[in-house]
């Protein structure tokens, strides 16, 4: 389940449809250990590509060695289909290389709602997992739930066989 | 001469959870080929099978990606510091030209 504050959501969606149709993508940093993000980083899709994202490697140098410092994690990687579902392509699941994050995936193919949805991908198997987007400042307590998608809990994209 | 690497996360399992390890080396593929002596299948995680640096890492020698270096064919000198850092990249685009890791076989799914 990941666990996220709505005003990150918020901005993550803003981040994507300002982007849109472009991919969008970033980071939501948190203390290492912690599986709780706390601080959006969004980043440059130096693909910028309608149907691809790449982190500008100099850039996740950076991001990457100042999470280091400050004792965080990416806890959250997202990045938006801006033309189909979000779920992650084969191509998303090849490259997962963080098995700690949760990769979250915002569709903003329709123009006045955003699916949302997060997985976890590892050794390329994908498990969506909830989302609950957590209302500070309201009640911490308080709890909405948000699109929580309609597919197999778990796909198995381990191809035996060679 | 010593070089200091940093492992990520997903590489862990071949340095028995080791954050950093060191190694040596004149170019880079001669590190990774002496931290594969001693961290087995390391370098099958860095380097293709066709003897290239993997797209699905990001290899940095101090702050510069070795890409723009001469990729595994960079130079090292002693006390240098070598990052290695999972690619971050995806997309709608399931295209074959990009997903073909750690035995998935291409065209084996739909396109998402």
């Amino acid at each position: 389940m990941l666990s996220i504050d709505r005003t990150i959501v918020d901005a993550i969606v803003a981040h994507a449809r300002r982007d849109h149709p472009d991919e969008a993508c970033g980071v939501v940093a948190g203390p290492a250990g912690s599986d709780i993000a706390t601080r959006h980083i969004p980043m440059e899709n130096a693909a910028r590509s309608m149907t691809f994202y790449e982190f500008d490697s100099m850039e996740q140098l950076r991001v990457w060695r100042e999470m280091d410092d400050r004792d965080e994690a990416p806890v959250v990687i997202y990045h938006s289909h801006t033309a189909t579902e979000a779920y992650p392509s084969r191509t998303d699941v090849s490259f997962a290389g963080e098995p700690d994050a949760h990769y979250l995936l915002v569709s903003t193919r329709e123009p006045d709602s955003e699916e949302i949805r997060s997985f976890r991908i590892v050794d390329g198997v994908v498990t969506e997992e909830p989302v609950r987007i957590l209302d500070a400042g309201v009640d911490p307590h308080a709890v909405q739930s948000y699109m929580f998608g309609q597919s197999p809990a778990t796909v198995d994209y381990e191809c035996s066989g060679r | 001469m010593a070089i200091e690497v940093r492992i990520p996360t997903i590489l862990r399992s071949h340095t028995g959870g080791a954050k950093i390890v060191e190694g040596a080396g004149g170019t880079l593929g001669d590190l990774f080929a002496d931290l594969d002596s001693r961290h087995d299948g390391l370098k099958g995680r860095l380097v293709t099978d066709t003897g290239a640096l993997h797209r699905f890492v990001n290899v940095y020698i101090n702050d510069e990606d070795v890409r723009f270096l001469g990729a595994l064919e960079a130079k090292l000198n002693d006390g240098d510091s070598v990052t290695i850092l999972p690619a971050v990249a995806g997309g709608a685009l399931g295209s074959a030209a990009v997903a073909a890791p750690r035995g998935l076989r291409v065209g084996s799914l739909p396109t998402r």
